[in-house]
């Protein structure tokens, strides 16, 4: 199984290699340290959410509401920082809020045993028709913020700038829960055989809470480093977001059945479409046909992934249940 | 009930008769908005005060709904109709909703025009545009070159690339190219109105073209985002960020020097115009196609087949004025 995982990372990495390269034949600025950490930043918040996309997919749910959440959570850090609330007290009031977002989900998933696709569905439109009413459609602008509000992202440490250094801290906080903690293989358990799972003590609607809990949490993270960074909040910010962010599992090789999919896969894949979205304005491509050649990657890559997905594993785990 | 109203609208005829003796001495003037306590109506009705302390024998009645919504238009104009006003210029919610409750205004002898948000042909006697695409057009490619004496390489950061308003106006900019020697467009990217996309790509642009001096975006979205991707990037200053934008957005990238300048129209200038026209409308001024109506300090309106007309180019916003209109839209 491990193997199998190694080898799925070691492809996509060959892959995203290959693209750079290809990208490099007719845009060499692009490969350089400094482009390449910059690109890293901007796939930070997707690297995040991919992560907190994972866990969720794992135990067989979706979350539909991340983007919708950050951009909530967003709006409210906004809305805190014009009332003068310190950053260190908004940034412990988003990742609670996002978390509570995240249990309304889970709750009505866990205790109401509505499908998780249907629930997050309905809260996306729910957190966005909020965000209208409590800024009243009204947009928070650049000058409306604090200097140290816009600033803590951009805050430059080693080189990398501390939104990039937030991700790489959140990737190794999920590589330690998912393999090394009881909840992290609990989520593999719940999903790939729910059945067997309640036989060995787990609590599977419990588990999904938790899986749906942690993804808010991460979303309200990632809404103020949103906001923080392009400086603007309104109703509709990271629009369609949530669907960049379920790309990058599948790409990742997150089983949308749930039961596989690793922390190397999920922020590779999430690396893999922030390359692209970086990379297509710069390397004078049409724009009419830049939609098309970003679906096109992803459909190739996730019938790659469907070929390697049939281990036998599964189907024995399959006919056991 | 039926009762109640042909009594009401006996006393508003009564009154309407009443109120011609005294015609000569003050017009009354209804200016429709959208909705009450939107900051760009606000000040549009602060514009129609102006022109009527301009005029002398003018009061001007602000009015419209709660909420933006065609059925309490149609309130308001029911209601002004009975108070029996000289005339309604409307900013509609429904082209096509409010028409038969103007045309029941036009029918009692109101003037009747629209600005801003138009009505249908029939429910109005012209249509004011805040601007044209000819205009904005003409406007953004000289914004840019305005603060580029000696040429260089532009940009265009669009919204979708399937947006009408956004293509035309491209598209007239491009008519008017010969105009301005030494600027050239070098491409044209589209962030599709969304914040993350029109950063990546303003930052794209900067990356692709080095020698950027301006980047051209004509849509509220992108030029925030292009303005903050100019700001991060260190080059404020040296690559201006320019287009249309809005006052409060726009605010802190002008203070920051991203942006010299932007433009987009002046809800004052709007107000004004819509009531001195509708003043001399009413006053006997005639609406047909090819025909001018004079708009006091703003010129003369000349109207197309559709009888509507624009009022001016797009007011340009830079560091002298963006606070004071920061505050109203």
């Amino acid at each position: 199984m491990t193997r199998l995982f190694a080898s799925r990372e070691a492809l996509l990495a060959g892959v995203i290699a290959l693209l750079l390269v290809l990208i490099a034949f007719r845009f060499p600025g692009f490969v350089t340290p400094a482009n390449l950490a910059s690109v890293f930043n901007d796939t930070a918040p997707l690297i995040i959410l991919a992560l907190a996309q994972m866990i969720v997919i794992l135990t067989r749910c979706i979350d539909l509401s991340v983007a919708a959440n950050l951009a909530l959570t967003g709006m409210v850090a906004a809305m805190l920082n014009g009332m003068g609330v310190p950053l260190a007290l908004i940034l412990c009031g988003v990742v609670m809020l996002g978390a509570a977002m995240g249990a309304v989900n889970g709750l009505l998933v866990w205790k109401l045993d509505i499908p998780p696709i249907v629930v997050t569905l309905g809260t996306m439109t729910i957190y966005r028709g909020i965000i209208f009413l409590i800024s009243d459609g009204k947009w928070i602008n650049a000058h409306q913020m604090s200097d140290g509000f816009k600033a803590l992202p951009r805050i430059a440490f080693l080189g990398l700038p501390m939104m990039s250094w937030i991700a790489i801290a959140i990737t190794l906080g999920f590589a330690v829960l998912v393999g090394r903690t009881a909840l992290g293989r609990s989520f593999f358990a719940v999903g790939g055989n729910p059945h067997a799972a309640v036989y060995t003590g787990i609590n599977v609607g419990r588990t999904q809470f938790a899986a749906f809990v942690i993804a808010g949490a991460m979303a309200g993270l990632t809404g103020y480093l949103w906001v923080a960074r392009y400086a603007v909040a309104y109703v509709d910010i990271a629009g369609g977001f949530e669907l960049d962010v379920v790309a990058a599992c599948v790409i990742g090789g997150v089983s949308i059945a749930g039961g596989m999919g690793s922390v190397g896969g999920a922020v590779l894949g999430a690396l893999f479409l922030g390359i692209m979205k970086n990379a297509l304005p710069v390397v004078g491509i049409s724009p009419f046909w830049q939609l098309a050649i970003s679906g096109a990657a992803i459909i190739i890559a996730v019938a790659f992934n469907a070929r390697q997905g049939r281990a036998p594993g599964r189907i024995i785990l399959k006919e056991a249940a | 009930m039926s009762i109640l109203r042909k009594a009401l609208t006996t006393a508003a005829l009564a009154s309407v008769l009443l109120a011609g003796a005294a015609q000569a001495e003050t017009k009354r003037i209804a200016l429709v908005v959208k909705a009450l306590g939107i900051g760009f109506f606000e000040a549009a009705a602060k514009g129609a005060e102006e022109a009527a302390k301009e005029l002398g024998d003018v009061e001007i009645i602000y009015t419209g709904p709660t909420d933006t919504t065609a059925e309490g238009q149609i309130e308001v104009i029911n209601a002004l109709i009975a108070q029996g006003v000289d005339a309604i210029a409307i900013s509609a919610n429904d082209p096509d909703a409010v028409a038969p409750a103007l045309k029941k205004a036009m029918d009692r002898g109101i003037t009747v025009i629209s600005w801003d948000s138009g009505v249908a042909k029939d429910g109005r006697q012209m249509h004011l545009n805040p601007s044209s695409s000819p205009l904005i057009g003409n406007m953004i490619i000289k914004l840019a070159a305005d603060n580029l004496p000696e040429g260089g390489e532009v940009a265009v950061l669009s919204a979708t690339s399937t947006s009408t308003n956004q293509n035309t106006w491209i598209a007239e900019m491009n008519k008017v190219m010969g105009n301005y020697p030494g600027i050239t467009v070098v491409g044209t990217v589209y962030g599709d109105d969304l914040a993350d996309k029109s950063y990546r790509e303003a930052q794209g642009l900067m990356q692709t073209y080095p020698n950027l001096k301006a980047i051209i975006a004509p849509t509220s979205v992108g030029i925030v985002a292009a303005a903050q991707a100019v700001t991060d990037a260190g080059k404020a200053g040296q690559i201006n960020v320019t287009g249309l934008g809005l006052p409060s957005e726009m605010a802190g990238h002008v203070k920051s020097g991203a942006s010299k300048s932007f433009a987009i129209w002046n809800p004052i200038d709007l107000g004004y115009a819509a009531a001195t026209i509708a003043y001399n409308l009413s006053n006997g001024a005639t609406a047909e196609a090819g025909g001018t109506i004079a708009m006091g300090r703003m010129g003369d309106v000349t109207l197309d087949d559709n009888l509507e007309g624009a009022m001016a180019d797009p007011f340009v916003y830079d560091a002298s004025n963006v606070d004071e209109f920061a505050s109203i839209f």
